[in-house]
């Protein structure tokens, strides 16, 4: 990570999270903030990656589950899942990762394109790649995360 | 964009509109000359401020149309040709006013065309006799007439160049003196524009979601200081919560707007179509003035358009099949709007064709939404609901009228969006009506809050027609037809839906239990029941949509916040009714199940209990509302008589007769009737029994209070006369309420060979404003039609010893003076079969004999059409 902070051009600021292991960034422009759900009221009927709906400060936000909305595995001993808070064309969103990282600023030249055996839920919903010292970070387009599962369910 | 143009854009808007309805009633009173005065005024201070705002298409435009207008006023003949042709310059300004609205400049284009038409039309109007050519020609003014002149001047010396004095100065000539007579509406209208201000939606929009988080927020302190009983904060908060529920029903009422808004337009729609289809049509507009919120409004402007296209349309024929039917060769299309709770209810109503069921049942099969032996299992209600199945339209070719692609499917799912539920009826050959019901507001609604799966869920009240506890050993048990679950209320049978089932917590059908809490729903005409696992309370709540990642879940409308913060789901009922409907379409038909096993004699639900001696008394279930148990600590008593406080109101408690005592602990029994608004309870010592019996009073009695003793469960016992009671608890209870006095009260005439069910629907139909004579058979009730006895409607049993009632409807309908009387079959068994043969006799509507609501709705429901008629 060190080695690319001195790369010239245009850059963009991400918040990392962790879901099953695998670490994601989220521009940081779209996330309005984090939180710890609670009191989360089940929506029968509705695809298993729909969480729930909560209130938070007034608002009904609708809560996905992203390990289940990527296809990733469930870890055994998981903590108290944390929420991304996001506003997707005008209705709020809570994205649920296992938990949040630092703000990352990435310049965008060093952003690499999906491999191409990226697993195909990954691929879809993913922007590129970026390779960190300690691992890879994997660029999470969050229209496609909730526009994608929104069309998957009105099928 | 210019304040002075979008000030212009919005006053000339709803000028135009005011036009459009003025030009229609002006041909068809063309001598009216105030109406004239007012479309001219309208018109001309739109061309002053097109000169003035430097629009030059404009200004030729409505100059040509005012010329020709002014002509009019002078005396010309107005010919239906000279209004179309005004209505299309209208048209013509108007689009020009969208593009001005769009790009802020008058778009390029010519309008020689109409101008010439105009003109010629102009010179038609001078040849023809009384024309004069000059316009600066006086002549004496007619009482309501404004001189040219005066106008003129008037528009002329008004200051510049500021947009505001520029509008207002035509208006002023409305507060002239000259204009002392037939001006009144314009008068109240200039008084109440000075009181009115204009305020951007937006910022009621903002008021209103506020004051829904205020309502939320108070709801949140309410729960918590009604956890602390003897809470310091519990005053100040029930003034907040005073506070709050005015400052919520103020800031409603600033988005109240009168439904006529939305029907403005429909006397143009309706008068182009009258030319388009060589239809005669008239529109009849009753209720305009009932006021809604602005945003439910504009939800419905469009469906409801749509509604009477549809009627001018497929439902009304054309003069020569209507003077066939033997119908005035005019139809009518009748709006009308009222309010009825926290609903505003809007009818579509014409005296049409009717639908077409058999075509609608043929379609629907050719459609595989039903099959052919549904099909036949299914009410005429059930079929025509049909119609509002997306891509269902009858009509083999489509029109430009209503064949738009959009059809009754596309209203309904508008009316859904808003929480509203539809319904048709219609009578073959007599015309259909539409029926929607919304609520005034879509923001906050009156919800019951139910438990299901560990979960809870909000029912809107609107559909909640009763809550019924089931138990495996009480007469309400749930019981099986297979899988069908169905439950016996007052001798009809209800088919369940498990809320645990339909949202997936239970998919096992049979291990759902035979207890539980059953939600009496009604859509349209369909009742079913909810069985929840528990109720909870009712709640204000307030709608919020749903997330677009679940909308898609027929079975919610919204979700809301609830007091305590909790976020929960709202059930829809037209969502429910579908899924009902989809899981076993069968069973959903309650007039056809079969009721209690036929036999010849007639069985009634019986409620057995004690008072005041070991013997039993009865009365008919039927009759009662609610049989409840309250803690004599509550009873109060005051200016001599019991009271209790019910339901939030004061419910006066009678003793069935002196021997009953009100206990001194413990809980009271009382059988609770209700009418409308008001309750009364009936002081018995001990409920004992709930039996189904054939009923023959046998002995009469003298006492009041009795009816008579029969033998219930091969026991003596009393049958209590229930409208010796009533008017005990309000003196006025078998007097017309309000509104039916301001209808008058109808007559109704009651046939029944027996004394028990003529003495026990009398006074129900009495207390329902209804004026009641009763024959004991067709012979009598025949006798009293010839003597000259009219009545508004006829209720008659069917089996019948002697004349039956098939029999009695026959002849009804074959005697000229009566052909047009309601009757309304009574049987206690409804089958096919007697449909069929009822509707061939010429009944207008089939009740069962123990179901008072349905039998009520059925009233009402025939009664309102004939007095529209």
């Amino acid at each position: 990570m060190r080695a690319e902070s001195h790369s010239s051009g245009p850059s963009t600021e991400y918040v990392t999270a962790m879901i099953g292991g695998q670490l994601f960034g989220l521009p940081i422009a779209r996330v309005q903030d984090v939180f710890m759900p609670e009191r989360l009221t089940s929506v029968p009927l509705s695809s298993p990656e729909i969480a729930g709906i909560l209130n938070l400060r007034g608002r009904i936000i609708t809560i996905v589950d992203m390990r289940l909305r990527l296809g990733v595995p469930q870890p055994e001993n998981a903590g108290q899942p944390m929420a991304v808070g996001i506003e997707h064309r005008g209705e709020s969103y809570g994205l649920l990762i296992d938990d949040v990282g630092e703000v990352m600023t990435l310049p965008d030249s060093l952003r690499e394109n999906n491999p191409v055996n990226l697993d195909a839920r990954l691929a879809e919903v993913s922007s590129g790649v970026f390779r960190l010292a300690s691992q890879l970070l994997v660029v999470l387009n969050i229209d496609r995360v909730l526009h994608v599962s929104a069309q998957i369910k009105a099928a | 964009m210019d304040d002075l143009l979008r000030e212009f854009l919005t006053e000339t808007n709803e000028s135009l509109g005011v036009v459009d309805v003025e030009l229609v009633r002006f041909e068809q009173e063309p001598n009216n000359a105030s109406i004239l005065a007012n479309i001219f005024r309208l018109v001309h201070t739109i061309k002053g401020t097109c000169g003035f705002l430097g629009l030059p298409r404009l200004e030729a435009l409505t100059h040509a149309a005012e010329t020709l207008m002014g002509k009019f006023r002078e005396g010309a003949p107005v010919t239906g040709d000279a209004v179309t042709l005004i209505l299309f310059t209208i048209d013509r300004i108007k689009d020009i006013l969208d593009e001005l609205e769009k790009s802020q400049q008058e778009p390029v284009g010519s309008d020689h065309d109409l101008i010439g038409q105009l003109h010629g039309m102009l010179q038609q109007s001078e040849r023809a006799p009384g024309a004069s050519i000059d316009q600066k020609l006086e002549r004496p003014l007619r009482p309501g007439e404004v001189s040219l002149y005066e106008l003129e001047r008037v528009f002329r010396e008004t200051p510049g160049p500021g947009s505001a004095p520029l509008i207002q100065a035509a208006p002023a000539p409305k507060s002239a003196p000259v204009e002392k007579k037939k001006d009144d509406e314009d008068r109240t209208e200039s008084k109440l524009a000075n009181q009115s201000i204009r305020v951007n939606v937006d910022t009621l929009e903002h008021l209103m979601t506020m004051v829904s988080e205020l309502v939320l927020t108070r709801n949140q302190l309410l729960e918590m200081v009604r956890q602390h009983e003897d809470s310091e904060f519990k005053a100040p908060l029930q003034r907040l919560s005073t506070v709050t529920a005015e400052l919520q029903e103020g800031v409603m009422k600033t988005r109240m707007q009168p439904v006529g808004n939305a029907w403005q337009k429909l006397p143009r729609v309706v008068r182009d179509l009258t030319t388009e289809l060589g239809k005669q049509i008239e529109l009849e507009m009753n209720g305009a003035e009932t006021e809604l919120d602005r945003q439910v409004l504009d939800l419905i402007k469009d469906p409801l358009t749509h509604m009477v296209r549809n009627s001018a349309d497929h439902g009304l024929e054309t003069p020569e099949q209507r003077r066939a039917a033997g119908k005035p060769e005019k139809g009518t299309v009748r709006l009308s709007a009222y309010h009825e709770g926290g609903y505003i209810i809007i009818e579509v109503a014409d005296d049409g064709r009717g639908l077409d069921t058999g075509k609608i049942k043929a379609k629907a099969i050719a459609n595989g939404l039903v099959s052919e032996a549904d099909a036949e299992k299914m009410s005429e209600a059930q079929i025509q609901r049909f119609i509002f199945t997306p891509g269902f339209s009858t009509v083999s070719t489509v029109t430009n009228i209503s064949g738009r692609g959009v059809g009754m499917d596309v209203v309904r799912a508008n009316i859904d969006q808003i929480g509203g539920t539809i319904d048709v009826k219609s009578v073959r050959g007599r015309g259909m009506s539409v029926t929607i019901k919304i609520p005034l507001t879509l923001a906050i609604i009156s919800a019951l809050i139910v438990e299901s799966g560990g979960h809870r869920f909000a029912i809107p009240q609107l559909s909640v027609v009763e809550l019924v506890r089931a138990r495996s050993d009480s007469e309400h048990r749930i019981e099986r037809i297979k899988d069908a679950a169905v439950l016996r209320l007052r001798n009809k049978l209800l088919p369940l839906a498990s809320l645990n089932e339909l949202l997936g917590f239970d998919r096992d059908k049979r291990h759902a239990a035979e207890d539980g809490f059953v939600v009496v729903t009604q859509v349209g005409r369909e009742i079913f029941g909810v069985v929840v696992d528990g109720l909870l309370h009712t709640e204000e709540i307030v709608v919020k949509p749903m997330s677009t990642m679940l909308r898609h879940i027929g079975l919610f409308s919204g979700n809301t916040i609830l007091g305590d913060g909790s976020v929960i789901l709202i059930i829809d009922p037209n969502g429910l009714a579908q899924a009902l409907g989809a899981e076993a379409r069968g069973a959903s038909h309650i007039e056809e199940t079969p009721e209690v096993p036929a036999e010849t004699e007639q069985s009634v639900s019986m409620l057995v209990f004690r008072a005041g001696s070991p013997h039993p008394k009865a009365v008919p279930l039927s009759l009662i509302t609610r049989l409840e148990e309250i803690d004599v600590n509550r009873i109060e008593f005051s200016n001599g008589r019991y009271l209790v406080q019910y339901r939030g109101q004061l419910m006066p408690l009678i003793p069935i007769n002196n021997d009953v005592k009100v206990k001194d602990r413990g809980l009271q029994s009382l059988l609770v009737f209700s009418d409308d608004n008001r309750s009364m309870g009936l002081m018995v010592d001990e409920i004992v029994d709930i039996v189904d019996d054939t009923l023959n009073i046998e002995i009469g009695s003298n006492h009041p209070g009795v009816l008579g003793s029969a033998v219930i469960k091969s026991q003596a016992t009393e049958v209590i006369d229930i409208e010796h009671y009533l008017p005990q608890a309000f003196g006025d209870w078998f007097r017309p309420r309000q509104q039916s006095t301001a209808r008058h009260a109808r007559s109704l005439l009651l046939i029944d060979d027996s004394v028990f069910f003529r003495n026990m629907l009398a006074p129900v139909l009495k207390a329902a404003g209804y004026e009641v004579t009763t024959a004991a058979g067709g012979e009598e009730a025949i006798g009293l039609l010839q003597h000259g006895r009219r009545f508004d409607v006829i209720l008659t049993d069917i089996d019948m010893p002697g004349m039956s009632g098939f029999d009695f409807a026959e002849l009804v309908r074959n005697d000229p003076h009566n052909a047009e009387v309601p009757v309304i079959g009574l049987s206690s068994m409804i089958s096919q079969e007697f449909i069929a043969r009822g509707r061939e006799a010429g009944f207008h509507d089939y009740v069962a004999k123990f179901d008072r609501q349905g039998l009520i709705a059925a009233l009402k429901e025939q009664t309102a059409d004939m007095q529209a008629a």
